[in-house]
């Protein structure tokens, strides 16, 4: 039953990396890049229990943290070209 | 009552069911026709998808670390997938402005969408022009 939820997860990864590739714009990449992370957590969870070693969730926990981080940093390059953005205001002495 | 059997059973069934909800977003992904669409589908796997994947593995789990790794996951998920599609909507709408909607006759058409001045480019440029002040300023003095 892991093995079966595992392929279907694959193959969910597969779509998204089709979508990926196909684009056409970079938010479609990136939403796509958004549910190949989010598919990753689940399938290493559910490769942990396939393999009796559970305690991959470790792993998966950390991992989605990574991913939102990471599409945030992203989004936030290709909204604002610079990963500065509108939060780097002008402070009293005018330094940035 | 057999409760292991049950246990499994119904652990079993929400695996499946996950698998079937990711399998029809990335079906979604792959054939819904722009941005907008495709994130309903993707919202689909983030959500049931991930719920059932994670709770089918928890009644696996029962009541142990495992589990209380699983539960933190599940809750980071459903914290973190709803702030970056809310980005990612609000970043390719500000980019284009146009999404598929449909005319009279029922075919799409991407259409101009009317959106307030973006508040945050606005922002962006009176700190560039404030830096240009003081710059220029500076090459005075």
């Amino acid at each position: 039953m892991f093995i079966a939820a595992a392929a279907a997860i694959l193959a969910t990864i597969a779509m998204a990396i089709a979508r990926a590739v196909k684009g056409p714009s970079v938010w479609d990449r990136i939403l796509a890049a958004n549910m190949v992370g989010t598919k990753t957590v689940l399938l290493i969870a559910v490769l942990g229990f396939l393999t009796n070693r559970p305690e991959w969730g470790d792993i998966a926990l950390a991992y989605t943290l990574i991913n939102f981080v990471g599409v945030i940093a992203v989004l936030k390059f290709f909204r604002y070209r610079s990963l500065g953005g509108p939060s780097s205001g002008i402070d009293d002495v005018g330094e940035v | 009552m057999d409760w292991e059997l049950l246990r499994d059973g119904l652990s079993w069934a929400m695996l499946l069911g996950g698998a079937a909800f990711s399998l029809i977003g990335g079906l979604g992904i792959l054939r819904m026709p722009d941005i907008y669409t495709r994130m309903h589908a993707a919202s689909l796997t983030d959500t049931m998808g991930a719920i059932l994947i994670l709770g089918g593995l928890m009644i696996q789990g029962g009541l142990t670390l495992v589990t209380a790794k699983l539960v933190l996951t599940l809750f980071f998920l459903l914290f973190t997938s709803p702030v970056s599609t809310h980005a990612l909507a609000a970043a390719a709408l500000t980019d284009t402005r146009t999404a598929l909607q449909a005319r009279d006759d029922g075919t799409l058409a991407p259409t101009e969408v009317d959106l307030p001045d973006d508040q945050d480019a606005l922002d962006i440029a009176a700190d560039e022009a404030a830096r240009q002040s003081i710059r220029d300023e500076e090459s005075r003095a």
